[in-house]
């Protein structure tokens, strides 16, 4: 049974990369930076898994379980420095920090 | 085209429209549900791409803690009053810089490998061997992984200790 070439995989996986990093970018909301981050490292995940199923090899997947891992560690402690920005100064944008 | 192609299409369409509707909410509470629903399509793919177990990972951690951890940090957060400037124009230059930049790099991968063209033949990790690959030929990886984890915990409750004296002050 086949699926789909893998160029279409890479295909989906960048352009779910560049609407996290549009969101990274463009939005002025540090919540959405965040979330634009989390959009980047799951587009990663695809590529690596669509890679793994290319190359028939686990490699790509155990890549893809530490993308999952890190950015479960990315998320908390940005999430807490969040809540240290936000007591300090009322704000979650990043335009009132400097 | 094979139902698992149209499988994937469908799945794409879904992550996509989902991603989109996402990344331009202006209220945070929507854009993590619709996020949600996005990170359920990426695991139905993982599915689709044969890897079981990183489908039930991403169901649990990615749609279960990371965004159930947004959602708790945006409650706590009053945020509602705040008007985000939307999109403004200073900021496009820079994300279309780099979007062109990505695209240059993208199409010269797709030419520069014409084998990609063929379409991937579905085939299953199973859970089993691949947990067994991953602790025999990655497991110091793992162990650096898990002292990550565990640095990250020390820092947020670092962090959270610290933010608490301030607003005592």
């Amino acid at each position: 049974m086949m699926i789909v070439p893998y160029s279409h995989v890479i295909l989906l996986a960048g352009i779910l990369f560049l609407m996290g990093m549009f969101c990274a970018v463009t939005r002025r909301n540090l919540i959405m930076i965040l979330l634009g981050l989390e959009i980047m490292l799951n587009s990663g995940a695809v590529a690596f898994i669509g890679a793994a199923l290319r190359w028939q090899h686990l490699e790509g997947q155990a890549i893809a379980i530490f993308i999952l891992a890190i950015a479960a560690a990315e998320v908390s402690v940005g999430l807490a420095l969040i809540v240290c920005a936000y007591r300090r100064k009322g704000s979650i944008d990043p335009g009132a920090y400097n | 085209m094979t139902l698992y192609s149209v499988i994937f299409y469908a799945l794409a369409a879904l992550i996509l429209v989902s991603t989109g509707l996402a990344i331009t909410r202006r209220n945070l509470v929507h854009a993590v549900v619709y996020l949600i629903i996005s990170f359920f399509g990426s695991a139905m793919l993982f599915y689709l791409l044969g890897a079981p177990l990183l489908a039930a990972l991403e169901v649990i951690i990615y749609a279960g803690a990371i965004m159930v951890l947004f959602l708790f940090i945006i409650m706590m957060l009053k945020v509602e009053g705040f008007e985000e400037p939307f999109f403004p124009i200073r900021q496009w230059i820079p994300a279309i810089g780099m979007c062109l930049v990505f695209i240059a790099a993208g199409t010269l991968m797709m030419i520069g490998d014409p084998d990609s063209r063929i379409p991937l033949k579905a085939a299953v990790a199973e859970p089993v061997f691949f947990g067994h690959y991953l602790f025999r030929k990655h497991w110091l990886a793992i162990e650096i992984v898990s002292l990550l984890l565990l640095i990250a915990v020390v820092a947020v409750l670092y962090l959270g200790k610290n933010a608490g004296k301030k607003t005592l002050r």
